[in-house]
């Protein structure tokens, strides 16, 4: 499985001379991720594999590994654009008629790391949907935007840069394909949201709230030009 | 009446006097540590190591200091007779020197541990092997951690 | 209860050096981190750690702050006969977990 991964990986990378920032890491980074039991993500993994039955998940989803290539395609339409997590905290509030674990919480990412590793190795793949389009156009065109005091878009460090390096960091491609995934600086798990936040406040400009429109349109942008490389999450990343 | 910019200088540079100041007070608690000779002394109660048998594996350039993968390997057919009892890691400028003592024993198999640390800055780590016979050894690696230019906050 | 992770082959052949590999959850807040409000988040580590093979000590480890986040230990051991191997994890604020698992000696 873990090869078959590694080869989606390596085939996403050079048929399409895309990279996952996978490539850009040390050795020692790229064998926690590549190794279950040395990443530390697989701790999320388990906790929301434990989630998965007590919060009620497996009464109508059976079990987990159903879940297979479903964390591919997201963000996806339902009344409006919504991402995995979103999708996870409709499911709770619709029809557990619960309060959902909140953006960003243990809980939450760990059912989103959970659902995402079925999808492990699987080529991205969000829907063709024309519902999407808008927030399509909207996503391509808030990477492109010049934002913040530095006055600087996402599209001017990850498209005209990338591979190239910002101080002592390579500046990768910026494919999310390993969301929720374990970064090394914050010490534990995040989503891509939480990414993005930090790439706002970066250029100093004032981040969306958690779960903004914004935010799943630039994801839905992002991942429509990730489509073909292979999911990695759990990823690490430094 | 000074001009606004010898003004502003002159804040610029009661804040850099602030910053020095700042850093002069957090000096001596981190002053109060041992330092890394001493620490390796307490661990071996005063005995020079001897600079043998001791593999001290870790990167030597580092993407980011909260978690750097470290592996310890002493030399030893981890016999009855012959075997490792203590692995200690030592490090020159984190807040405190200790990092890490494993006990162990024949019933070990092989004498290596791995695990993964925490380097506030650049700097020197040593790794000593208590050896069964009451000698030390060890072995040093000089780290440097990079800062990463997007951090979060 | 912490979640954790723990790596060793269900069966080994007698006198096999086998490889374990152990992953928790914790923290391990230092206790000189400063907090937004400028006081000092107080320490918070897994302080010791064993592995007992048939309530037999075969590996330790005293952890400092020093210790990344989520600890991750790796060390091996000799199988002897078949039998339980517990891991017990204690700290600050009373943290202690053990977890075992079994290992056939063939």
């Amino acid at each position: 499985m873990r090869r078959l991964a590694l080869a989606l990986l390596l085939l996403g990378a050079t048929a399409e001379a895309r990279e996952s920032s996978f490539a850009l890491m040390s050795p020692e980074t790229q064998a926690m991720q590549r190794e279950d039991s040395a990443n530390p993500g697989m701790l999320w993994v388990e906790e929301g594999r434990a989630l998965w039955d007590s919060a009620g998940c497996a009464g109508c989803h059976g079990d987990v590994a159903g879940m297979r290539g479903v964390a591919a395609r997201y963000p996806a339409f339902d009344a409006a654009p919504i991402d995995l997590a979103g999708r996870i905290a409709q499911c709770q509030e619709a029809r557990q008629h619960r309060t959902p674990f909140p953006r960003e919480s243990e809980e939450a990412l760990a059912l989103a790391a959970v659902i995402g590793l079925q999808s492990r190795g699987i080529p991205v793949n969000p829907p063709d949907d024309p519902r999407l389009a808008p927030a399509l156009a909207r996503g391509e065109a808030l990477y492109r935007e010049r934002r913040g005091q530095l006055d600087l878009s996402c599209a001017q460090c990850h498209d005209a840069n990338a591979g190239r390096h910002l101080a002592g960091s390579p500046i990768p491609e910026a494919h999310p394909t390993g969301y929720p995934l374990y970064r090394l600086e914050w010490q534990g798990m995040g989503s891509l949201q939480r990414r993005l936040r930090n790439c706002m406040t970066g250029v100093r400009s004032e981040p969306y709230a958690y779960g903004a429109p914004e935010y799943v349109a630039i994801e839905l942008f992002l991942m429509r030009r990730a489509a073909g490389m292979a999911v990695e999450t759990p990823a690490v990343r430094p | 009446m000074s001009s606004p910019s010898l003004s502003r200088s002159g804040i610029e540079r009661r804040a850099l006097g602030a910053g020095l100041l700042a850093v002069v007070l957090a000096r001596p608690a981190r002053a109060d540590r041992p330092g890394l000779r001493e620490a390796v002394l307490g661990f071996t109660g005063g005995a020079e190591p001897a600079e043998a048998g001791v593999t001290l594996d870790i990167p030597p350039l580092v993407e980011n200091g909260n978690t750097v993968p470290v592996t310890i390997a002493v030399e030893s057919p981890m016999t009855d007779a012959e075997h490792v009892l203590r692995i200690a890691l030592f490090n020159e400028r984190n807040p405190q020197p200790h990092v890490v003592t494993a006990r162990l024993g024949p019933r070990a198999g092989r004498a290596r541990l791995s695990t993964r640390m925490r380097l506030a800055t650049s700097q020197r780590l040593v790794a000593v092997a208590e050896m069964s016979d009451g000698s030390f050894r060890a072995a040093n690696a000089d780290v440097i951690v990079t800062l990463a230019a997007c951090v979060e906050g | 209860m912490a979640r954790v992770l723990i790596n060793l082959p269900r069966t080994a052949r007698r006198g096999e050096v086998i490889e374990i590999r152990t992953l928790i959850q914790h923290v391990m807040e230092t206790g000189y981190r400063p907090r937004a409000d400028g006081s000092v988040a107080p320490r918070d580590i897994i302080t010791h750690f064993a592995c007992l093979y048939n309530n037999e000590e075969v590996f330790a480890a005293e952890l400092a702050p020093a210790i990344a986040a989520n600890p991750f230990l790796s060390f091996s051991l000799v199988a002897a006969e078949s039998g339980i191997l517990a891991f017990t994890w204690t700290g600050d604020n009373g943290f202690e977990q053990t977890e075992t698992r079994s290992l056939t000696v063939t």
